[in-house]
């Protein structure tokens, strides 16, 4: 894991924290932007967290480009020495696997997928080692995920699963990315879910929806009038697996203003994570069950 | 009251000049993408330079005042008129309550930046009035323009008053081909060495799809990407790379095969390379391309970046200057 920097035109610092995926990474990257932040630095103007990189966009009209590198290096020598410790939220999502709008909108799309005789879930089981696609579901929603990067359009999270690197669940993208896909699809791209914040194209495979809006630029949801973005990076996400009349209860809920995600405070630990994952991902869901 | 749209244009939107701070959201800058063209056009009727106007792109809208107003268009040449009769761009003009500002057909450039004294009056949504269609936020409504919408201004005055006009060598528009300056960097190491020469010394051309949120570039040679493992999470493409953030501007090259130049609506990361970046002085310029026009991109360091820059704000200056 070495970082590496390069700007982005006079204005964007990238800075790769690793090439490939990892929570070591992630964390690396959500500790370094926290510190940009924490170090008010004049001529920021955007601090971007992704999955194993971030961006700062800045003013070079205030901070030069040098200089501006120069303050992130010094926070990369402190952020070495950070404990992987944060005080983030727990967050159920129910999620309605093999829902019937996903699958009508991947029937519309097959000749664009790897497999066009089956379902983007079978394929998913079948190249991923699993019997059938109640195994692969069952693993997808088995352990929880971190948000590991918000953004693509406004509000989607992209999340990795707190598993070790063996058990990861990888799904190629579509060949060709799709024109259309429902609201609130829950997709796998990479080693990647995420959430649909919005219909629009997509390239990542479709296996639900939740019935959860994440994204109100009305700001009329009762859970996001305070702010219209539901997710931050640094959350953990539990997916739980729900049926078309829970899906019906939740989504006449939101409609009456009346739904309130499960959601609860936690201090994660990677060291004590990484000691344990099994063990730990037990005691994260007491947290989030526990009353 | 002030302005009802009798017919609104291709995608005509409120504009200013962005909100900064929630791309780590996945919630773009948006604003003019001409931001040169919308500040002179405010300088002219008076108004603040960050203010609101109207951007239209390729085609005009109609609008019926119902109060006395100071106008400018300026960024295109799409020639306005008042009640049928011609009217100079980067130059402000008079309005009277029931007169209709319409336009001829678009000459050259593709945005026209409309800007009305007192300033369009929507709301601020996180600090902007600008329009993110994608993302159904600020602007009227979330949109573009409709045939019956009613717009407010902020106040009902003559601003500066007509006849202020604009130098036509203080006018900034593209050449032909379009010269874009580029800064190599981000996944630049990712692609052979020829492709590399190959981008910078090819002609491209705008491709159809080039919109707020980015522009497509065709006609180029295929860019070939060095043999190497595939890091793990990236996905089986040779130009995926693990999500991460997209600068404004950022040329990203998917399957190698017609670079896309995201732009004010951009989306905010994704898993494709990106082998440079568009400088921030250029940026303006992209929004004045058309499908099919010819377009280089001209490798410069950062010095030359930060040079472009300052120029960019000197002319800016001598604006001002030319109109205190």
């Amino acid at each position: 894991m070495k970082t590496r920097y390069t700007f982005g035109g006079d204005e964007h610092v990238f800075v790769e924290v690793d090439e490939e995926m990892s929570l070591e990474a992630f964390f690396k990257s959500l500790s370094m932007t926290n510190g940009v932040r924490d170090k008010n630095i004049k001529g920021v103007t955007e601090i971007c967290p992704a999955n194993a990189s971030f961006q700062i966009k800045f003013d070079p009209d205030v901070i030069s480009p040098n200089e501006m590198l120069a303050e992130l290096k010094k926070i990369e020598a402190t952020a070495e020495h950070a404990d992987h410790t944060i005080e983030t939220r727990i967050v159920e999502v129910p999620v309605f696997y093999k829902d019937p709008w996903t699958h009508e909108t991947l029937m519309r799309f097959r000749e664009r997928h790897q497999d066009p005789n089956g379902t983007d879930l079978d394929y998913a089981a079948k190249i991923n080692g699993f019997d059938n696609a109640d195994e692969f579901i069952k693993a997808h929603h088995s352990a929880p995920w971190f948000v590991s990067m918000v953004g693509f359009v406004a509000g989607l999270p992209f999340l990795y699963q707190m598993v070790d690197r063996a058990r990861q669940l990888e799904v190629p993208k579509y060949l060709r990315p799709r024109t259309d896909t429902p609201k609130l699809t829950v997709g796998y791209g990479g080693c990647f879910s995420c959430i649909y914040s919005v219909r629009g194209a997509g390239g990542y495979q479709m296996f639900g929806v939740t019935p959860m809006p994440i994204y109100d630029p009305k700001q009329e949801i009762s859970y996001l009038k305070d702010f219209m973005v539901f997710f931050k990076p640094g959350d953990i996400v539990k997916f739980a697996p729900i049926d078309r009349a829970t899906h019906d209860k939740i989504a006449a809920e939101v409609e009456a203003g009346s739904y309130q995600p499960r959601v609860k405070t936690v201090t994660f630990s990677l060291d004590d994570f990484n000691n344990d994952i099994d063990a730990y991902n037990q005691k994260l869901e007491e947290v989030l069950y526990g009353d | 009251m002030a302005i009802k749209v009798i017919s609104p244009g291709l995608a005509t939107t409120v504009q200013d000049l962005g909100r900064p701070g929630y791309y780590h959201l996945g919630i773009p800058i948006s604003g003019g993408m001409d931001r040169y063209a919308l500040r002179v056009a405010n300088m002219l009727v008076g108004n603040d330079e960050d203010a609101a106007v109207l951007e239209a792109v390729f085609m005009g809208p109609e609008l019926e005042f119902t109060a006395d107003a100071t106008v400018a268009v300026t960024g295109a040449d799409l020639p306005p008129k008042v009640d049928g009769e011609a009217r100079e761009s980067w130059s402000s003009f008079e309005i009277k309550a029931g007169q209709v500002l319409s336009f001829d057909y678009l000459k050259s450039g593709a945005r026209a930046y409309i800007a009305i004294s007192g300033g369009i009056d929507v709301p601020i949504v996180l600090g902007s009035r600008s329009t993110y269609a994608l993302g159904a936020l600020g602007g009227f409504e979330g949109r573009a323009l409709g045939k019956d919408d009613e717009l407010k201004l902020l106040s009902e005055t003559l601003g500066a008053g007509s006849g202020r006009t604009v130098a036509p060598e203080l006018r900034r528009l593209p050449g032909n081909p379009a010269e874009l300056r580029a800064l190599p960097g981000l996944y630049w190491h990712w692609i052979t060495e020829d492709s590399g020469t190959n981008f910078f010394s090819d002609t491209w051309k705008v491709a159809p799809e080039a919109d707020r949120i980015g522009y497509r570039f065709k006609g180029g040679q295929h860019i070939q990407f060095n043999e190497r493992e595939r890091p793990f999470g990236a996905g089986s493409d040779p130009s995926n790379i693990v999500d991460g953030c997209y600068p404004y501007g950022s040329i990203q090259v998917p399957g190698g095969t017609e670079p896309i130049v995201l732009h004010r609506d951009a989306v905010s990361g994704g898993g494709y390379a990106m082998i440079g970046t568009v400088i921030s002085a250029d940026m303006d310029l992209i929004g004045q391309l058309q499908p099919h026009s010819e377009t280089r991109f001209v490798k410069v360091d950062m010095e030359e970046a930060l040079a472009a820059r300052h120029d960019r704000r000197a002319l800016l200056d001598k604006v001002r200057a030319s109109l205190a």
